[in-house]
């Protein structure tokens, strides 16, 4: 028994308890060091910038503009990268102010930056997945998506558990034409093709998972190593961090639509409308750069929970998986679950062809 | 002297008929429509819209690029001008300068409708903003501003020189032309890149691209110049040339001509191996799954290209100038539906999981598009009239203080 199997085998709830520290401690000395310049800043009363006077203003006076001084200044802030570390916990204490006032909780915006010596992957057991769609629906909860049913697009799920009806070779379509449909015989088709979905055929709700003639691939974004969604971002709001995972600042995010387009995985959502986010369903603990509340007209995406992986926990939806497909890890550590992965299964990245070099394995025992 | 242009400019084209007053009222109307569903669309969000995360891009964006081909378009009349010293052309180049600044206009105007938050725009210009060298966006947003500027400068520095009676310095006006002129070809290749540098969408991933989006762009662009010219000529005074419309109708005829044959290049490249990736154009064609929305508007616009060329193959309609208006009318249309329903949209179907969705453009949408669309011809007409009054001497620095003669009410008439 290899040692990954080993792994395999360890019930949810325990795995997470023994493999975090695996991942580099939390320590976070930024959010020690962001906490005191914030309290400079608001002793010395104002930043030299105009959006940080506005924020600082309401922030002190605590006036009944208080909201709109806020959303005032979060319009004029800068791009998050470009952001000074007093700025950052600046837009931090606003953002916190904000979302605390609109959702009724302590709400926590989260800074950390990517830790050193870290490289996140991910690897999937595509033989184990039972398509239970779990995962959706912690993702869901956890990144604080968009749950509208009334009008069709305010419900919002970035992982997609695609479901494929299973191929078949009959006897009775030896000779039919291909390609299908157009006729022109040049040798028979026995095999029904997989692959074709009709839209929201992933929101499938079957009684009992697996279902006999089904196969399942869950997909999401894969933080592409050459991610092309970030190379058409005119403004770039969307970037790769130093631990490999591609963000949104949603706070710089025009809406332009380019990077869908660029996505060879569909990876990315539009908010068409303002997420429909009940107060009690609302995850107060976010991360600036993952789950914080978006707003309308912005591209949101899967961040591999960074609010939980920057602390050593593991994204929502390898907790949630009951039968243990997901497995996650530092690649740079050879000792990793997922290193152990790539040096041990047959593994293979979706859409190789496109030079995206995806941190989100396949693989199969 | 500046003051007094603007001044008697404006004057002049305040001035008009009855015939004026309700064209400008009906566009109006149009306009202040297209104020209030942008109003809606940021309140409550693109959801007003057809648009979903599967086909983000719709009618909006589909007009935006149909009208980089417009003011691209406009190098017609200006390489002609300049180029091979087309006596005619010369004498109207400045109008399809305007023609081009309008349809830049009208282009930013579609970005402003297509923009999930336009109120961020200001991010992309520095130094408040970033300006990204790998976007394409970005790139085509500085070609886009690049050309409105370098044909405003042509545009306005020539009616200037006209108003004042000064001769034109051509020691910088004809570089600055020159340079304007390759410019016209940039904006729609970059547009073109724009969407063809994706090779998550198939349909769109093949060098072909820019061509046939400079051959699309030579062809409606001159159409729509060839019937605006036609009835300036049939309203107004100011006279133009038969071997004007000649030339920029030979220009359509053999630009459409090519776009066909690209067209039918592609088509039998991509469903004889028929891979998967030739989906896109098998939905357009006839339809994915039972789904099949964009099949009429494909066929529609293949019959209006093939049977506009066909048409501009006929001397009859080529020379008689009542008739031409038909194939004009025939080839911008099918160019419109072939850049929109029939380009942008398929590109999105099937998405890159292969999932297979329908667009519907809303209510909203429409009203955006008409209202824009409105307003271009607003200010086409604004800048067209004003053009051709200085042409015609009518206004003129030192002169009387401008009054509207017959000419030019009717020329704004349209
Ligand atoms: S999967 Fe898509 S959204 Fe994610 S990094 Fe790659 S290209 Fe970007
Ligand atoms: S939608 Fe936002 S993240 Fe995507 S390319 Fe445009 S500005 Fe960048």
């Amino acid at each position: 028994m290899t040692v990954t199997e080993d792994m395999n085998s360890q019930a949810g709830a325990e795995r997470q308890d023994t493999q975090v520290p695996r991942q580099p401690a939390p320590a976070d000395p930024s959010r020690v060091a962001l906490k005191t310049s914030r309290r400079d800043f608001l002793k010395s009363g104002g930043m030299l910038s105009l959006s940080s006077l506005m924020g600082t203003a309401a922030l002190m006076t605590e006036s009944d503009d208080a909201q709109a001084a806020i959303e005032w200044a979060e319009h004029f802030q800068k791009n998050y990268r470009l952001m000074t570390p007093e700025e950052k916990a600046e837009a931090r204490a606003r953002l916190e102010r904000r979302y605390s006032e609109e959702y009724g909780k302590k709400v926590t915006v989260d800074t950390t930056e990517a830790q050193p010596g870290v490289l996140m992957g991910y690897a999937l057991n595509i033989r184990k997945c039972i398509g239970c769609r779990r995962c959706v629906h912690a993702c869901v909860a956890e990144n604080n998506q968009s749950r509208g049913r009334n009008r069709p697009g305010e419900k919002i799920e970035w992982i997609q558990v695609l479901r494929m009806e299973r191929g078949k070779f009959e006897a009775e379509k030896m000779n039919h034409g291909y390609p299908e449909g157009l006729g022109i015989q040049v040798g028979g088709n026995a095999y029904t093709p997989v692959g074709q979905v009709l839209e929201g055929q992933y929101h499938y709700t079957p009684d009992l998972v697996p279902e006999k003639d089904a196969t399942y691939m869950p997909i999401a974004c894969m933080q592409c190593e050459k991610p092309p969604c970030v190379k058409v971002c005119p403004v770039r709001t969307t970037y790769r961090e130093p631990d490999g995972v591609v963000v949104i600042d949603y706070n710089w995010c025009i809406g332009c639509r380019m990077c869908m387009g660029a996505c060879p995985y569909w990876a990315r959502r539009l908010n068409v409308t303002n997420p429909v986010l009940p107060k009690e369903e609302m995850n107060p603990v976010t991360h600036y750069l993952g789950n914080r509340p978006r707003m309308r007209g912005v591209v949101e995406k899967c961040h591999w929970c960074l609010q939980r992986t920057r602390h050593g926990r593991y994204p929502a939806c390898v907790e949630a998986c009951p039968v243990g497909a997901r497995k996650f890890g530092n690649l740079l550590d050879p000792n990793s679950e997922v290193s152990l992965i790539l040096a041990r299964k047959n593994v293979f990245r979706l859409k190789a062809e496109l030079n995206t070099f995806p941190k989100f394995f396949y693989f199969y025992d | 002297m500046l003051i007094r242009f603007i001044s008697d400019y404006v004057r002049y084209v305040l001035k008009g008929g009855s015939k004026f007053y309700t064209w400008m009222g009906i566009l109006g109307v149009f306009i202040l429509g297209m104020l209030y569903v942008f109003y809606l669309q940021n309140t409550d969000g693109l959801i007003v819209t057809g648009m979903t995360s599967q086909i983000h891009e719709g009618l909006y964006f589909a007009n935006l690029v149909f009208l980089v081909g417009v003011a691209a378009g406009a190098v017609t009349i200006v390489f002609p001008a300049y180029g091979y010293h087309h006596e005619g052309m010369h004498k109207v180049a400045v109008l399809g300068e305007m023609l081009a600044i309008t349809a830049v206009i009208m282009v930013m105007m579609f970005v402003f409708a297509h923009m999930g938050r336009p109120d961020r725009l200001w991010h992309m210009i520095p130094p408040w903003g970033i300006y990204s060298f790998s976007s394409m966006l970005g790139w085509d947003v500085m070609v886009l501003t690049g050309y409105l500027f370098l044909n405003f400068v042509c545009g306005f520095y020539y009616l200037w020189c006209k108003y004042t009676g000064n001769p034109i310095n051509y020691k910088w006006f004809l570089p600055v032309v020159w340079v304007a002129i390759v410019w016209a070809l940039s904006i729609h290749t970059v547009t073109a890149f724009l969407i063809s540098t994706m090779p998550a969408r198939p349909m769109w991933h093949h060098s072909m691209m820019p061509i046939r989006f400079i051959t699309t762009a030579f062809a409606a662009g001159p159409a729509l110049i060839i019937l605006a010219f036609l009835i300036i000529r049939n309203n107004t005074r100011f006279w133009i040339d038969d071997s004007v419309i000649k030339l920029l109708t030979t220009i359509v005829t053999w630009c459409l001509g090519i776009a066909i044959f690209l067209t039918l290049s592609e088509v039998v490249v991509e469903l004889y191996a028929r891979t998967e990736h030739a989906n896109g154009l098998y939905y357009l064609m006839f339809g994915l799954h039972g789904l099949t929305r964009l099949v009429p508007w494909f066929w529609s616009s293949v019959v209006l290209m093939v049977g506009a060329f066909i048409l501009f193959l006929i001397p009859r309609f080529r020379n008689d100038f009542k008739l031409l208006v038909i194939p004009c009318v025939m080839s911008f249309a099918g160019i419109w539906i072939e850049k929109g329903m029939g380009l942008i949209v398929p590109g999105f179907i099937p998405t890159p999981i292969g999932e297979v969705t329908e667009y519907y453009p809303t209510f909203v949408e429409w009203l955006m598009t008409l209202g824009i669309w409105a307003f271009g011809f607003f200010i086409l007409t604004i800048l067209l009239k004003g053009a051709i009054g200085i042409l015609l001497g009518e206004v003129k620095y030192g002169g009387k203080p401008a009054t509207a003669g017959y000419g030019a009410q009717a020329a704004a008439a349209k």
